[in-house]
């Protein structure tokens, strides 16, 4: 294991940020933590997670995609599509780093999405292993295991220092960029933090979820439930949940014109949002009710059964703390279990 | 082919047909004056105006067709307004081809044919149709029933009485909601309609149209003793990717522009009925 002295953390930026873009969390003025670029003086912030996840890096909520020149009856398509430089994400909790995973079964299926793949190829993921899991976390029900993150390099905290393990050949080449920071070291005092998480994970109040009623055979009972209509009375409708969820992958594709050619993008949608599905003869989930319950059945049952048993949610408990309402896929879950 | 496939070609409107007061079809070629694309029976094509939209239409015109692609298209929104303010000559985009087909490789081969279509419904199957026709000796029989509005709103008319009418392979049964001067063919409702012919229990069925339509005429041939199983329906719903991914036309574990749009009715009876 290699370990990096945490006076050295700057210099370790430094080094990186002039091979690559290196982007990871800083607090903003309101003392909220956002993936952020590195340059001089930005201070990396070890608050528990981002407020949005890391989905952005490889699924931006808005992505130019294309661009039209009409000139009469003709049409010009200009294909935006551009190759990627190489970039480092720095300090991903597990539970955003297995979202990629998630969102690669989707946008790396055939036909692959280009645009996504684009980033996905260029991005170095550092991930960075939690030792203060709040209440509010439950990713262990996902099979995460937050004090071990994949990742191409993951990264420990300790009291005095970061320690390194290159996980395949593209961490091996970004941490041979700072190998002069690093010294090699047992990995004793990364097992002790561990320990000491895995003790605060315990104590957690979601940590043990049953999950197991969320399943292909019980599709058309679960959908079919009284409770949708109880569990969705709250629900505004404002789609904060699936703006902040690594793992809502749903888009919208829109236009714009720019006064010199029109621009089509896509950008972020949520289920959650009434004319999500709406068409010209009308709308197939009417109401709130169905549609919170498609955000809820996507990931309970439909993702897990078309992703081998994958649920579509990693626990990192943002949806939890930034419904207006209250509501969300913890009380879903338990809900639905406890009939 | 394009690294992505979001990313369409040009298309140029080569023929306009005004097909009743609310519906045209347009025939499409690319820049190089071929079919934009190959597909099969009841696959569908995004087709769009920059600046206005794209949507998914079903192809109308059959795979045997191959000088061009056909859309028999009816305003009813932004971008299908827009589409009738178009020209011959107009270019537009399209991708395609997207969804799965009517199974004409297999389940239907060798089977007579029953086809039910309401209003613009003929559209999807109107593809079907014509293959089946043009490829006779490895099909059955082919009986359609249509049904719209007025005799003004029955879609490619033209080519019903002058062609399929005299097809002696097939039986063509026309009807529409009230009665109209000048018809004096049926007048009546599709689910009724269909009771009233007592089609032969021996034929596949191949169902599109407005949801209630399809929903009473699904019932009668329930009760006739058809069988789910040999029932298939094309749907709709709003889609913006047409490859699995935005998210839009997910029911259930299926998305219908992949998975679908054609479904056996027993395949739709296991998912929700969000459609």
């Amino acid at each position: 294991m290699k370990k990096l002295p945490i006076e050295k953390i700057d210099m370790f930026f430094q080094i990186l940020s002039k091979e690559y873009p290196i982007y990871l969390p800083v607090d903003n003025k309101s003392k909220v933590a956002e993936f952020t670029k590195y340059e001089d003086g930005k201070e990396w912030s070890e608050q528990l997670n981002t407020v949005r996840s890391a989905k952005d890096f490889f699924f931006p909520q808005v992505e130019n995609m294309m661009r039209f020149e009409t000139d009469g009856k003709k049409i010009e398509v200009y294909d935006m599509y551009e190759e990627k430089e190489d970039f480092i994400i720095f300090g991903v909790r597990a539970c955003d780093v297995r979202s990629f995973s998630i969102l690669d079964s989707v946008y790396l299926a055939e036909p692959v999405d280009s645009f996504y793949k684009n980033r996905r190829d260029h991005g170095i993921v550092i991930s960075m292993a939690c030792t203060r899991p709040n209440t509010t976390c439950f990713c262990e029900n996902f099979s995460i295991d937050p004090t071990n993150p994949e990742g191409d390099v993951t990264a420990w905290r300790t009291n005095e220092a970061v320690y390194f393990q290159a996980n395949n050949d593209k961490g091996e080449k970004v941490l041979s960029k700072v190998a002069r920071l690093l010294v090699e070291d047992s990995n004793e005092k990364v097992q002790e933090q561990k320990k000491k998480t895995k003790e605060i994970l315990n104590r957690l109040p979601f940590h043990n979820l049953d999950l197991s009623y969320f399943k292909e055979e019980n599709t058309m009972e679960i959908f079919q439930s009284k409770l949708w209509e109880t569990m969705s009375e709250s629900c505004l409708g404002c789609g904060t949940c699936t703006f902040v969820c690594p793992t809502c992958q749903c888009y919208d594709i829109r236009e714009y014109n720019t006064g010199n050619g029109i621009e089509r993008f896509r950008c972020w949608d949520s289920c959650m949002y009434s004319d999500f599905t709406k068409m010209a003869h009308g709308n197939p989930r009417k109401s709130q009710v169905e549609r919170f319950r498609q955000r809820f059945m996507h990931k309970l049952v439909y993702a897990p059964t078309n992703n081998f048993g994958v649920y579509g949610c990693v626990g990192c408990g943002r949806c939890v703390e930034k419904c207006p309402v209250s509501m969300n896929i913890i009380k879903v879950i338990k809900t639905l279990e406890e009939k | 082919m394009n690294h992505e496939t979001l990313i369409p070609m040009i298309g140029v409107i080569t023929n306009i047909k005004q097909e009743t007061p609310d519906v045209k079809t347009f025939q499409i070629i690319n820049r190089e004056g071929k079919k934009p694309f190959a597909h099969m029976p009841g696959q569908c094509g995004m087709v769009s105006i920059p600046g206005v939209g794209e949507a998914m239409f079903s192809i109308t015109s059959s795979p045997t067709l191959t000088e061009y692609l056909e859309f028999s298209i009816k305003a009813c929104g932004k971008l299908t307004d827009a589409l009738f303010e178009l020209e011959e000559g107009d270019e537009i985009t399209v991708r395609g081809p997207y969804g799965n087909f009517f199974p004409v490789e297999d389940a239907l081969k060798g089977k007579d044919l029953l086809f039910i279509a309401g209003g613009i419904g003929l559209a999807p199957l109107h593809s079907v149709i014509n293959y089946v026709r043009d490829k006779k000796n490895e099909y059955g029989n082919i009986q359609v029933v249509y049904g719209s509005r007025s005799v003004e709103d029955l879609v490619r008319y033209d080519e019903i009485t002058e062609e399929w009418m005299k097809d002696e392979n097939m039986k063509v049964h026309l009807t529409i909601d009230n009665k109209q001067d000048g018809w004096d063919g049926h007048v009546g409702f599709i689910p009724d309609f269909v009771k009233e012919l007592k089609p032969d229990l021996s034929k596949t069925v191949l169902i599109c149209g407005p949801p209630i339509m399809i929903k009473y005429t699904l019932a009668g041939l329930k009760e006739l003793g058809f069988q789910d199983t040999q029932i298939y329906t094309t749907m709709e719903l709003r889609m913006k990717c047409g490859v699995g991914k935005c998210g839009r036309c997910n029911i259930g574990s299926k998305y219908v522009c992949k998975d679908g749009p054609v479904f056996r009715f027993d395949e739709l009876d296991v998912l929700p009925d969000e459609y």
